[in-house]
């Protein structure tokens, strides 16, 4: 640590960094907290779904108060990978390319009916639902789901980070730690 | 040759039918002389479930609409139709007429596969390229798929049902 940090840390809170002070955590917990409240998200926006994830993530339900507001339009920089809006199979390939693009650990949010099973679309054109192509981790259901629904399914996201520790397997759902 | 009585204007929806040999000309007719500015739509229909079928499976609509320059408003509204036969193709293309006509057949071939008769190669606008038939034909099978990635199996048959236990944030 440099001189000027800790002494900025002593003028300014009065507090000097020297003091010791310990935080013991178990080093799954410590990690899960850090990644839960720092979620990148990749929004793959694709229909009528994506008013409801910007109403969600506008000033007004505001994504950023659970450290996920950031999107980041490179899959290799994002960690969650937000599918938002009817695939077709036409669109399916890129899908699965981003996904793959995108570095661990990484979760993958069905947002909206038509993701998590096609919705009313059960046609020739209509992915019907993607877990058939990329393992989803949470499912966001409704048409399109209001955004109460979506932080819900945030904090589950997150609840599911936590528990997951270091090394979380893509696509699988872990008993709770209890 | 057309003249103007052949286009009686029967009101704000006006039909009106036409073998498909005349259909290139009563178009052009339409757009020269009649002033119908507006291709509003060019679609189809499959009649293969219905009594018309015997002339033709499959029905071709122009929803044409004549602007006034001037103020905007419309003037006349008119839907012609023509009737293709299984296997055949339809009438020319007339993109050269109205420039939105191109992606119109293009969708007409893409989902029906009617093609103008003076644009063989012509492409599929929606669908992949690597899509067989034509699905809004009443014969495509309603349940056929044509994934371009393999479908992985149902997480049903994933995951161990034991991990599918419900949680809730607080409680």
């Amino acid at each position: 640590m440099s001189d000027e940090f800790e002494s900025r840390g002593a003028e300014g809170s009065g507090e000097s960094f020297r003091t010791p002070g310990i935080i013991a955590s178990r080093l799954d917990d410590a990690i899960g907290w850090a990644r839960k409240y720092s979620i990148f998200q990749y929004p793959f926006v694709t229909a009528c779904c994506g008013m409801e994830f910007m109403s969600t993530a506008g000033s007004h339900y505001d994504l950023d108060r659970f450290g996920a507001g950031f999107p980041r339009f490179s899959p290799r920089q994002a960690d969650v990978l937000m599918v938002v809006g009817t695939v077709s199979h036409k669109i399916a390939p890129i899908l699965k390319r981003i996904y793959e693009q995108m570095a661990e650990p990484k979760w993958v949010v069905a947002f909206g009916v038509c993701t998590c099973t096609g919705g009313f679309y059960d046609d020739y054109a209509t992915v019907q639902g993607i877990d058939t192509i990329v393992p989803v981790d949470l499912y966001i259901p409704g048409c399109p789901p209001r955004p109460e629904n979506v932080l819900q399914g945030l904090m589950l996201l997150q609840d599911k980070i936590q528990k997951q520790g270091r090394h979380p397997k893509p696509g699988t759902l872990r008993p709770p730690v209890r | 040759m057309m003249t103007e009585k052949d286009f009686p204007d029967a009101g704000f929806d006006t039909v009106q039918l036409v073998p498909k040999a005349q259909a290139r000309e009563a178009l052009s007719f339409l757009k020269n002389e009649l002033g119908f500015n507006v291709l509003v739509d060019h679609t189809a229909a499959d009649l293969s479930k219905w009594p018309e079928a015997k002339e033709g499976r499959f029905e071709l609509t122009w929803r044409l609409m004549k602007l006034d320059p001037k103020t905007g408003l419309v003037e006349r509204r008119l839907a012609l139709k023509t009737r293709v036969a299984e296997g055949e193709d339809g009438p020319p293309s007339s993109k050269d007429l109205w420039p939105n006509a191109d992606w119109a057949e293009r969708e007409v071939w893409d989902m029906f596969g009617v093609k103008p008769s003076d644009n063989p190669s012509i492409k599929r606008l929606l669908l992949y390229e690597e899509f067989k038939g034509h699905p809004l034909r009443k014969d495509y099978p309603i349940a056929k798929r044509q994934p371009l990635v393999e479908p992985m199996a149902a997480p049903r048959e994933r995951i161990d049902p034991k991990e599918l236990r419900p949680k809730l944030v607080d409680s």
